[in-house]
Parts: C-alpha cells; sequence; structure tokens
C-alpha cells in the first residue's frame, strides 16, 4: 500500500497542463490517493460555492473506474457534441515499476548490498512518481470539467462530486469492450468516408489539417521524448552501479581510494540529479505532448461529430430532395433536413469556440511548460555544477 | 697568471705540517674504511692498512710496481685516466647520479661513458702528455733530478697531511695514506666526505665536458686555479714520461675543486705519483696508473675487462689493489636496489621533463598490407637523449616490439612492465580495409591515445627509462622491423603455449608464503582486479547509454522541429524550433560526454586491468624465482644423500665428484636464495610504486573527468538560459 500526500509538489504539478481555475466557483483537487494492489483510490476534495451542491467543502473518494464512466457519460450526451471533452485519464500504470521490482530481486545476489538498497530507492521513486503522475493527470480531468462552463452544470458530474458512497460502477464487461472496440471501428471507417464531404467552413477545413498533421507530430514528438527520457533514466541508473562499485573499491583499500570514496558520492548526487532530470523532463515535456495528444484527439473527436454531422445534413438533403421529387414525406424530411442543419450549425458554433480557446489553452500550457522545463534544468544543471566543483576542490586539495 | 697566486695559498701549510700527526689518523682511517677493503681483497701482502705516505709504503710501491708499470705503455694509462675523467665529466653533465650514486655505482656511472669515449681517449693521449707536463712542475722535476725530487714527494705529502688534518677530512687523509691501495673506496670517500661538495663538483665537471676531449688536463686545471700544479706549469717544460702524472693529477683535481676536503685525496693520488717519479720515470707512470686506477678502477671495474687485468697484476705488487677486487663483487650486488631508489626520487623531480606524445596517425600502404604509422615526439631535459626534441614515426608493430623487449628484459627480475595496447584484428582490419566511417576514426583515435598512454607509462619508470631499447625507440630514425609481434603467426602461436603452460605451472606451483605483505597484496591486487572489471563494465554500460541518450535526443530534435513546423502559433513555433536546436546541442553534448566517459574514465580503467596484470605477473616472477630456490634446495639435498650414501658404501673415487657436485649446488642455491630475495625486494618496490602511481593516475583523472562534467554542465546551463527568453516570448 502507498499512499501519498502531495501538498508540496501538488501546486507545481497541477498547473502542468492547464491552468483554468482561478476565481471559478468549483475547485477541485485531489489531496490524497491510495494505492490497494490495481485500484486506485483518489480523495477528491471539492470546495465550490455554487448551490446546486449541498455542501460547500466536501471529500469523495473514487477509482479510476469512475472516471472512466464520467467520461463515458458526457461523451453519449447529445448536448456536448459541439464542445471538446476532456480526455480520459490513462490508466493508472504500476506495471513496469512493479516489474523492475521484480527483476531487482532476481539480480540481488549479483550485487551488493548498498548497491541493491539504492537501487530498491530509485524504483521506489520512480514508483512514486508514476504515482504522482497519475493523481495528476485526474486531477487535471476533473478541473478541466470544473472550469468548463457546460462541464461545470453538468449532472452527472455533480453526482461524481458530492455524492458520498461508492458509485459502484459496474465494470465493462467483455460485450461493452467488444462493443466499444466496434464502434471505434465504425468511427474509423466512417472519418474516412465522411472525408469524402465537402467542407463549407474555411476554418474547419484549415483546423482539420492542422490537427491532423499536428496528431500525427505530437505523437511521434511524445513517442520520442519518452525514449529520451527512458535513456536518460538508464545514465541515472548507471551511476548507481558506478557509485557503488566505487564504494566497495574504496572500502576495500581505504588509503589508495580515498578519494573515489568522495567521488561514489559524487555519482550519487549526479545520479539523483540526472534522474531528477529525466524525471522532470518527463513531467514537463512528455507528460504535455502526451496530454496534448489526447486533447488534440478530443478535438478531432468534435471535428468528427461536426463532420458527422455535416454528413447527416448532407444526406437529409438529399432525403429531402428524392422526397420532393417523390412528393412523399415532404414534410417529414424537411423537419429531418431542418434538424440536421440546426444540429450542424450548432456544433459549427460552438465547435469554433471551443477549437479557439483550445489553442490559446495549448499555447499558455506549452509556454508555462517549457519555461518551467527549461528553469528546472537551469536549476539541476546548476546545482551538478556546484556538486562537482565542491568535489574537485576537494580532490585537488587532499 | 692567476696561478702563481693561487698556487701559494695551498703550498704555505706544507712545511708546518708533520708526517706524524696524519699518520695515526690516517692508519685509524684505513682501519675503518681500508681494512674492510684490505680483508676483502685477495692480496695478502698488502693488508697493512697503508701509512703510504711515509717512507716504507712507499718502497713497497717502488719496489713492486716497478716492473709492471714500465710495462704499462703510457697511453693506456693515460688513456685510462682520461677515461676515468672523461666519463666522470660527461656523467656529471648528463645527470644526477653522479652525487648521489658516486658511491655505490661508480660502475654504472662511469662505464657508459666509456664506449663513446674510448676511440677519443687514445688519440689524445698523446696530446694529453705534454699540457700535463707544463702542469705538472713539481713532479716533473723530481723525475729528472732524483734528490730534488725526494724534497718534493715530501713537502707535498706533508702539505697533504697538513691539510686533511686541519680541514677535519680525515678520511680523506687516510686514503691519501691507503690512497692507490682503494680505488673504490676513495672514490665513495671523496663523493661521501665531499657532500657539501658536490654542487661544486658537478660544476667541475660540467665545465670541463666540452675541452675535456680536446685538452682534458688543461681544461681540468683552469677549472681549479687553486692547485699547486698550475703553479708548476709555468715552471716546468714536460718530460715525456711525466705526464703520466699529470693525468692523476687531473683528476684529483676533477675533486680537489671543492678546496679542503676533496683536495687531500688529490694530493695523496699526486704525492704516491710522486714518489715514484723519484726512483725512475717509469715507475711514475706505475704510480700513475694505480692513481689513475683510483678514478678509472671504479669506472672500469664491470666494464672492463682488460684494463682491469692489468691493474690487478700490478695491484698483487702494490698495496693498493686489494680494492679492487672487493670493489667488484660489492658493486655488483649492492648498486642494484640502491640505484632503483635513487633513481626514483630523481625520477619525481625530473618526470616532467620527459613529455611524450603520440600524434598524426597516417595510414601506409594498401590493403592488408597497410599500417598506422604513428608520430612519436618527444620533448625532454633529459641529457641522455641526444636532443631536446625528438621525433620518430613508429607503426603499432614497434610498440609491440618494445614491449616484448622490455618485458623480456625487465619482468624476470620482478618488475611491473607496462602492457601495451592490445591487438585488434577486427578494428585494424576495418582501417585496413579503408571505409573512411565513424567507427574506424574511434578506433585510431582509441589506439593513438592507448599508446600515448604507454609511452608515458614507460618513461616514468625509473628503470625502464634507462633501458637502451627505450631510447633507441625515442631516438633512432628507423627501427628494425619488430617480428613475432603478429597476432597470428608462429610465434604468436608459440607465445600461446608457453602462456598456456605458465597458467598450468602457477597452478601446481604451491608456495608456503613467507611473507604476508606479498600474500595480502597479492589477494589486494585480485580483488581489485574483480572490483574494477565490474566497475569497468559500468562505465561502459554509462557510456552506451549515454550514447543512446545521444541518439535519442537526436531523435527528438528532429521531431520536435517537425512539430514546431507545423504550429501555427508564430511564437509557439519558434520557440518550438529553438527547443529542437537546444536539444540538438545537448544531443552534441552527450556525445562529448560520452567520449569523455569513454576516454577519461572506462580507458583508464582498462589500462588498470591490465597493469594490474602485469604486477600479477611479477609476482609469478617472484614465485617462479622461489620455485627455482626450492628446486635448488632439493637437488643439493639429493646431492647431499648421494654423497652421504657413497661414504657409507665407501666408494672413495666417486665420492669427490659428489662433493663437486654439492659445492655446485650449493653455490647455485645461494645464488638461487639472493635471486629469489632481489626479486621480492623489487616486486615490493615495484608494488608500492605502483601504488603511488595508480593513486595519483586515478586522483588526476577522475578530476579531468569531473571537469569534463562540469563542463557540459556549463554548456547545458547556457543552452537552457538562452533558451528561455524563448520561452517566455510564447504569446
Amino acid at each position: 500500500m502507498t499512499s501519498i500526500s502531495q501538498d508540496g509538489d501538488r501546486d507545481k504539478l497541477r498547473s502542468v497542463s492547464v491552468d483554468l481555475n482561478n476565481d471559478t466557483p468549483l475547485l477541485i483537487d485531489i489531496p490524497d490517493a491510495l494505492c490497494e494492489r490495481d485500484k486506485v483510490k483518489f480523495t477528491i476534495h471539492t470546495k465550490t460555492t455554487l448551490n446546486s451542491f449541498q455542501k460547500p467543502d466536501f471529500s469523495v473518494s473514487r477509482q479510476h473506474e469512475d472516471f472512466i464512466w464520467l467520461h463515458d457519460t458526457l461523451v453519449e450526451t447529445e448536448d456536448y457534441a459541439g464542445l471538446i471533452i476532456p480526455p480520459v485519464p490513462p490508466k493508472p500504470d504500476f506495471e513496469s515499476p512493479r516489474e523492475k521490482m521484480h527483476k531487482l530481486g532476481e539480480g540481488e545476489a549479483t550485487m551488493t548490498k548498498e548497491e541493491y538498497t539504492k537501487m530498491k530507492q530509485e524504483l521506489e521513486a520512480e514508483y512514486l512518481a508514476v504515482f504522482k503522475k497519475t493523481v495528476q493527470v485526474h486531477e487535471i480531468f476533473l478541473q478541466r470539467l470544473s472550469s468548463h462552463p457546460a462541464f461545470s452544470k453538468d449532472r452527472n458530474f455533480q453526482i461524481f462530486l458530492e455524492y458520498d458512497q461508492d458509485l459502484s460502477v459496474r465494470r465493462k464487461n467483455a460485450k461493452e469492450m467488444f462493443g466499444g472496440f466496434f464502434k471505434n471501428m465504425v468511427k474509423s471507417a466512417d472519418e474516412v468516408l465522411i472525408s469524402g464531404v465537402k467542407e463549407v467552413d474555411e476554418f474547419f477545413e484549415q483546423e482539420k489539417t492542422f490537427l491532423l498533421d499536428y496528431f500525427g507530430k505530437i505523437k511521434d514528438a511524445t513517442a520520442k521524448a519518452e525514449k529520451m527520457t527512458r535513456s536518460h533514466k538508464n545514465l541515472a541508473d548507471d551511476y548507481i552501479h558506478i557509485s557503488a562499485t566505487l564504494t566497495t573499491i574504496a572500502a576495500d583499500d581505504n588509503e589508495a581510494f580515498k578519494s573515489k570514496a568522495c567521488i561514489s558520492n559524487v555519482c550519487v548526487c549526479v545520479q539523483k540529479l540526472e534522474a531528477r532530470v529525466a524525471s522532470d523532463q518527463e513531467l514537463k515535456l512528455t507528460e504535455l505532448f502526451r496530454y496534448y495528444m489526447r486533447d488534440i484527439q478530443a478535438a478531432k473527436d468534435l471535428l468528427y461529430r461536426r463532420a458527422r454531422a455535416l454528413a447527416d445534413y448532407e444526406n437529409s438533403n438529399k432525403a429531402l430532395d428524392k422526397a420532393r421529387l417523390k412528393s412523399k414525406d415532404v414534410g417529414q424530411a424537411e423537419e429531418h433536413q431542418q434538424q440536421c442543419l440546426q444540429k450542424f450549425d450548432k456544433l459549427s458554433e460552438s465547435g469554433k469556440k471551443e477549437l479557439t480557446s483550445f489553442k490559446a489553452r495549448r499555447v499558455v500550457a506549452f509556454r508555462k511548460n517549457l519555461i518551467e522545463m527549461a528553469e528546472l534544468e537551469i536549476k539541476h544543471a546548476k546545482s551538478n555544477m556546484s556538486l562537482l566543483h565542491a568535489c574537485i576542490e576537494q580532490l585537488q586539495s587532499n | 697568471m692567476k696561478m702563481a697566486a693561487s698556487s701559494e695559498r695551498s703550498p704555505p701549510p706544507f712545511p708546518e705540517l708533520e708526517d706524524q700527526e696524519l699518520e695515526p689518523e690516517l692508519e685509524d682511517e684505513d682501519s675503518d674504511e681500508g681494512a674492510d677493503i684490505f680483508t676483502g681483497s685477495t692480496l695478502s701482502s698488502m693488508d697493512p692498512p697503508l701509512p703510504v705516505s711515509t717512507s716504507e709504503p712507499d718502497k713497497d710501491i717502488f719496489s713492486g710496481p716497478r716492473a709492471e708499470p714500465l710495462n704499462n705503455p703510457l697511453s693506456e694509462t693515460a688513456a685510462e685516466q682520461l677515461k676515468a675523467v672523461s666519463g666522470a665529466s660527461s656523467k656529471a653533465k648528463g645527470d644526477v647520479p653522479v652525487e648521489e650514486a658516486g658511491s655505490e655505482e661508480p660502475d654504472d656511472l662511469f662505464s657508459d661513458p666509456l664506449g663513446e669515449s674510448g676511440a677519443e681517449l687514445e688519440t689524445h693521449t698523446s696530446n694529453a702528455p705534454l699540457l700535463d707536463f707544463s702542469e705538472e712542475p713539481p713532479k716533473s722535476d723530481p723525475i729528472k733530478k732524483a734528490a730534488s725530487a725526494d724534497d718534493y714527494i715530501k713537502k707535498p705529502q706533508k702539505d697533504i697531511f697538513e691539510e686533511s688534518t686541519e680541514d677535519g677530512v680525515k678520511a680523506a687523509a687516510a686514503h691519501v695514506g691507503s690512497v692507490a691501495a682503494e680505488k673504490k673506496v676513495l672514490h665513495t670517500d671523496l663523493f661521501g666526505d665531499g657532500v657539501d661538495d658536490d654542487e661544486d663538483k658537478d660544476d667541475l665537471f660540467k665545465t670541463p665536458p666540452g675541452a675535456m676531449m680536446k685538452k682534458p688536463q688543461a681544461s681540468l686545471f683552469r677549472a681549479e686555479p687553486d692547485d699547486i700544479f698550475p703553479e708548476a706549469k709555468t715552471e716546468a717544460k714536460p718530460a715525456t714520461k711525466a705526464s703520466a702524472k699529470q693525468p692523476n693529477n687531473a683528476p684529483t683535481d676533477l675533486f680537489t675543486e671543492e678546496p679542503f676536503t676533496v683536495m687531500p685525496a688529490a694530493r695523496a693520488a699526486v704525492k704516491p705519483a710522486a714518489i715514484p717519479s723519484a726512483n725512475t720515470s717509469s715507475k711514475t707512470n706505475g704510480l700513475h696508473s694505480d692513481e689513475e686506477d683510483l678514478f678509472a678502477e671504479a669506472t672500469v671495474e664491470l666494464s672492463l675487462d682488460s684494463p682491469r687485468n692489468d691493474r690487478r697484476k700490478r695491484d698483487a705488487m702494490k698495496p693498493s689493489e686489494p680494492v679492487p677486487c672487493p670493489s667488484t663483487s660489492t658493486s655488483s650486488s649492492k648498486p642494484q636496489p640502491k640505484k632503483l631508489e635513487e633513481l626514483e626520487e630523481e625520477e619525481k623531480e625530473d618526470k616532467f621533463d620527459l613529455n611524450i606524445s603520440v600524434t598524426n596517425p597516417e595510414k601506409v600502404g594498401d590493403g592488408m598490407n597497410a599500417y598506422m604509422a604513428y608520430r612519436v615526439s618527444t620533448q625532454t631535459t633529459l641529457s641522455m637523449f641526444r636532443s631536446k626534441q625528438l621525433t620518430v614515426r613508429r607503426r603499432f608493430s614497434d610498440f609491440l616490439g618494445l614491449y616484448e623487449k622490455l618485458s623480456e628484459k625487465h619482468s624476470p627480475n620482478g618488475y611491473i612492465v607496462p602492457p601495451a595496447p592490445e591487438k585488434s584484428i577486427l578494428g585494424m582490419t576495418k582501417v585496413k580495409v579503408g571505409k573512411e566511417d565513424l567507427s574506424s576514426d574511434e578506433f585510431v583515435e582509441r589506439r593513438r591515445a592507448a599508446l600515448e598512454r604507454y609511452l608515458q607509462r614507460v618513461v616514468s619508470h625509473p628503470s625502464l627509462l634507462q633501458d637502451p631499447d627505450v631510447r633507441e625507440f625515442l631516438e633512432k630514425e628507423e627501427l628494425p622491423r619488430a617480428v613475432s609481434t603478429q597476432a597470428l603467426s608462429g610465434a604468436g602461436f608459440l607465445k600461446m603455449i608457453n602462456k598456456a603452460t605458465d597458467a598450468v605451472s602457477k597452478m601446481t606451483i604451491k608456495m608456503n608464503e613467507s611473507d604476508v605483505w606479498f600474500e595480502e597484496k597479492l589477494q589486494e591486487v585480485e580483488s581489485e582486479d574483480q572490483q574494477l572489471r565490474k566497475l569497468h563494465g559500468m562505465v561502459e554500460s554509462l557510456v552506451n547509454h549515454r550514447k543512446e541518450l545521444s541518439v535519442n535526443t537526436a531523435v527528438f530534435a528532429k521531431s520536435v522541429a517537425m512539430l514546431g513546423s507545423s504550429e501555427d502559433n508564430t511564437a509557439l513555433s519558434r520557440a518550438l524550433s529553438q527547443l529542437a536546436e537546444v536539444e540538438d546541442r545537448i544531443e552534441q553534448l552527450h556525445q562529448d560526454q560520452a567520449a569523455n566517459d569513454f576516454f577519461i574514465f572506462a580507458e583508464l580503467l582498462a589500462d588498470y586491468i591490465r597493469l594490474l596484470g602485469a604486477v600479477r605477473a611479477c609476482f609469478d616472477q617472484r614465485m617462479k624465482a622461489w620455485q627455482r630456490w626450492q628446486d635448488g634446495q632439493n637437488m643439493l639435498q639429493k646431492k647431499r644423500e648421494a654423497e652421504a650414501k657413497l661414504l657409507w658404501a665407501n666408494k672413495p673415487e666417486k665420492l669427490q665428484q659428489a662433493k663437486d657436485e654439492i659445492g655446485e649446488w650449493e653455490g647455485r642455491v645461494s645464488q638461487y636464495e639472493r635471486d629469489f630475495d632481489r626479486v621480492s625486494a623489487t616486486v615490493r618496490k615495484e608494488v608500492m610504486r605502483f601504488e603511488k602511481e595508480k593513486t595519483r593516475d586515478f586522483k588526476k583523472q577522475i578530476i579531468k573527468y569531473l571537469q569534463s562534467l562540469l563542463h557540459s554542465e556549463q554548456q547545458l546551463i547556457k543552452y537552457w538560459e538562452a533558451f528561455l527568453p524563448e520561452a517566455k516570448a510564447i504569446a
């Protein structure tokens, strides 16, 4: 069981991707999370001035599945078709640190005790980092909902926040899973089909190509950044081994290698800093990219829904033409056509608004993260430098 | 002439002094120092430590030597002298050892120059006598007139003694007495007593060298204006035979330069010479030869057989002789360890006088016969090298050849011979095939650096630096092609077999270690070897991971650049492309750092892993020496048993043979034991040295490594700081 209280880091973490929570009547954060086996229980704390809530200040416990449920209900709500629905947070993934831990246990014999302890600590730190990240993305999801004028008033959302019992959301069964998969297939096929539909609005046309392009790029960048941070972490791990070996050598003959003991200390510090550089990079850059990758996916979904609506409208136009030709069910067709048009217009309108705000949001988030990352890099490099400096001086003096 | 004045300086004391005063002291001294020498010597007749200076010894000297001196051609004696002088001077000029090592290793000091100077000396001999004469009036006179000679003789003697007593240089005086007798001792004393004067000596030696060849004596005299001899110069005209004396004086002068302490010794040398001269000119030669021996002997002792033999004959007749024998024996056994220490100290001082760099790797030839040649440039202030700047071209197999030679010569003695870089067939083949790709460049650079480090290690080793092969390697334009260094050759195969048998024998030898130090050290070395190997593996993986990181960073940079290009917000797009640029630079940084990781850290470890191998090899050598000793003992035991059996069986005819064999084996065993002790001592010293070196090396390299890290961090800061405003400019 791991439990974290992220008071210290929370401010920093929360601001990773979005920062729209100022002065809103609904303030949400996840001050605490509890990890039991595969399940992670998030404590969600809400502060509000809205009278739709019974109390101004309350906390509930939710699991990852509850978030998925919330997201799904939002997606399925017809009214929100014209909105970019915040992407659902990824499933908590503790597999990789766990696997590593397992491997470490196997390799225990080949390592010195000290080395093993250090590796273990490192893994624990990594595990904790993953944990924090998970909490963070869930928090962001809720914050985006709460900061959105439409979503904040959503009934389901309010229930999610307020209902103090277990939501007891049923896990998706196999059929539903398959259904979801099938739906996705249909959707992507449909996407291809309706791509032939002539776009009437240049804005959307542009936006569509941009998003498609951007999505590909950002996906690529995410993968690469991930790779980079991973190798950076490997590097940091190497320092652990080196420092451990140096320590044993220093212990072996303390006279000749006295200097090595201090070097091994430096190695440890360098390692820690390198590891921090790596995790900060991951947090600031990779997570940013990843988040926007999903966000863009959401935006694309919006475009898809609009395109669908457009296609529907076209179809209804055709149907109306046919009906007029046959002078049969004209009224009904007209009505349908009107409905489609209305829906499409509405979608276009809100979509336009959403996409514009999305763009602004993205730029702001990028700016913030890039600045933060640069600052952190500088900070780490500086502390690394002073460390090395001290060590060199120490070496030279003795 | 200045000499007149100066000559007066020394003469005054003469009259006042009495022989008696000197004698007791002399004798005392002799008993201390000379006695040992004499006892060690084979000559029984000469046992009484020479109160030589007095009349009695004189007689001996005169009576005995006469025949011999005559036999010895002047030229020879002169030559010897010259050799001694030139040897001494050239050495002095060349190196420090003279001062410190004077007593212990005269052989080495002087033996080196002999070869060079020999030829010239002979030619000079003819000239020398003349010069000598002019300079040596006091003695030359005696030659012509015996009576006057006597006076002269006595005077100088007195002077000598007086001075010596006054100066308190008793040892020197003592030698004066025994003078001719002890060549070696005199030498040592001269050097030893004259400690204060060391510097002067140096000067002495340094000044003459240039002139030495042409006018050895003259220059010597010049250096030493205070002497009696210069005065003489003006007075007397040379008699050809007296010339022999001059050389004697000359060397004495060399030493006498420092005012008093040495002077007596010089005088002592002169005196005996003078005495004989009174009797016959021929005798003077003989005496001279002895005196020369004083100086020459030490130099020649080991290296020159013929002069020594001559001398020995003379020695038999003269009291002076006994010395040489002991000196030879002592010098052979003693010098080595001492020399080592001295050289070591010396090493520390002038270590940085020798800079070796290996540069300009160049491919020579084509196809599979192609090879890489490197430029080996040496910068040095050591005078043992021909010049201060040496540049030669060497190929890789030359380096291997050097290693082979060195290890053959030195490793059996327990020295740690730095191993040359390993052959790499794969790497070299790549280079040969001639693909100008990154990996072959890297290979060449890696090898170049390794070779440079190798040479630096070799020359930083005091005894290896002295090796003629090393000098040849650094100096000679063309080296004979090194053979048997090919990886795939008969020799290589043989080497492998040898190694294998060595390994097997190592396993079978069970040494019961008498010295705990060695046992512990060996264990230490072995565990360290393991740790270093482990560490090396880790550093290698660090290098690989950093390379990987560098590659990944590059890919990411590209990806970010693409992202930037499709970004529609101009400021953000700009920032992203800036980010891409930063990442690009960081990639370069990682790459450089990876190179640093490798060249500074990993290669250091790899070097030391191989060096530890060499350390272990020297332990093995010690074990082998031990084994030999044990085998010898066993053999001796067997022989003894056989003898006992014969005794019991009462077979007298075979008994003698058995006894002889026992005697032979006893000699061998004690030789082996000495060998073993020597190897042990060397190993111990070498290991200490190695450890010192290692600590220093590691410290240096690690500081360098940390500095490289520091540098990367600085660059990193620079890059990110440059990026920061870009990020902030995003609107």
